[in-house]
């Protein structure tokens, strides 16, 4: 690099500009395949934005904490987004409230399914302990599965990339599983959806339809919840 | 959109000094998710402008989790070391969630639409 650049360069990564823009330009090439793609879930936004930002940042050398420091004011409106999935919930209440008693046991056997079956195969393969601690609230949306791990002995920064992965794999999954078990009522698929693969399956569920969409969100907020409460409990009688 | 953005963070903020103040273990966002669904059903339905705004957000719900999902260059150390446990455990695991989730709904509709039956 030529002097000149070399100080732009110096200038640009101290602030949080660059790292702001180039998650939202990953995220427009991203999105711009996954339509070209005709939406097809293996082009998954994330994936395809979380590799072009790796990509990127391990062949500047540049630092994650550094990306973060620009990237956080996007990470800041999950909370916010979050708040908002009260809006379809309420749209489609009427619906939910007919269904409660499917939507409760679905809920707690997906769940339970979610969190055990993530410890034991990783404990029958030989992962390590903080590992398999780190993927029990993988089906959890983000802030919420990292307050838990801190909670249970996980690694909190490993917990919010298991669940990216995790979202991304509900995501991409999704319709050929449910396809295959002929299983057609948007208001089951979303509800799964949200459960087993949280925001990223949510924001998926949308994409096809409002109901799947409110169905995922309703989903993801309860399991959230009931993880949140079950979770250490559990571990704890466990050992 | 300002007055929307900024119920969001009323609610959020609501939320987040609820669970921090009582101790609860739910998040406080989710919290404020279950405080605005109140406060929706008391006043009857969201605003013209709650809900462009809302719609906008979640329409990009995806974009939101790109910052976290980047954090993956920090752990790739541990990935290469335990990729075939991880890669297992999220795969069946994410896939079994799934079919048990919508398998025990389908039972449970089932039983509430069969005639006769108390739900």
């Amino acid at each position: 690099m030529t002097p000149q650049l070399t100080e732009i360069w110096v200038y640009l990564s101290a602030s949080p500009l660059l790292g702001l823009t180039v998650t939202l330009l990953a995220y427009q090439a991203a999105f711009w395949l996954y339509r070209r793609s005709g939406m097809n879930p293996l082009a998954n936004p994330v994936l395809i934005a979380v590799a072009i930002l790796v990509l990127l940042l391990t062949s500047t050398a540049t630092s994650y904490e550094t990306y973060f420091a620009g990237a956080q004011f996007v990470h800041f409106l999950l909370g916010p987004a979050t708040v908002a999935l009260a809006i379809p919930l309420y749209t489609q209440f009427r619906r939910v409230r007919s269904m409660l008693l499917p939507v409760v046991a679905g809920l707690i056997a997906g769940s339970l399914t979610a969190a055990l079956s993530a410890i034991a195969i990783a404990r029958l393969f030989g992962a390590s302990l903080p590992t398999q601690l780190s993927l029990a609230p993988k089906s959890v949306t983000t802030p919420i599965a990292m307050g838990i791990a801190e909670r249970i002995g996980g690694i909190p920064s490993l917990t919010a990339v298991l669940v990216i992965v995790t979202g991304i794999l509900g995501a991409v999954g999704a319709r050929a599983i449910f396809d295959a078990m002929k299983l057609h009522d948007p208001a089951i698929r979303g509800f799964a959806i949200g459960v087993a693969s949280h925001g990223i399956g949510t924001a998926r569920a949308f994409l096809v339809s409002e109901q799947a969409g409110a169905f995922a969100a309703l989903a993801m907020g309860l399991n959230g919840a009931l993880t949140a409460l079950l979770l250490p409990l559990l571990l704890g009688w466990l050992r | 959109m300002l007055s929307a953005l900024t119920q969001l963070l009323v609610f959020q903020l609501a939320g987040e000094v609820v669970a921090r103040g009582l101790n609860l273990p739910v998040p406080g966002p989710v919290l404020g998710m279950l405080f605005l669904f109140v406060a929706l059903a008391l006043r009857g339905g969201p605003g013209h402008e709650l809900q462009t705004t809302s719609q906008n957000l979640l329409q990009h719900l995806s974009l939101l989790f790109v910052p976290a999902g980047t954090g993956i260059m920090v752990h790739l150390h541990r990935v290469a070391d335990e990729w075939l446990p991880l890669l297992l455990s999220l795969l069946i695991s994410t896939v079994a969630t799934l079919v048990v989730t919508a398998l025990v709904m389908k039972l449970c509709m089932r039983r509430q639409a069969a005639p006769g039956e108390a739900p």
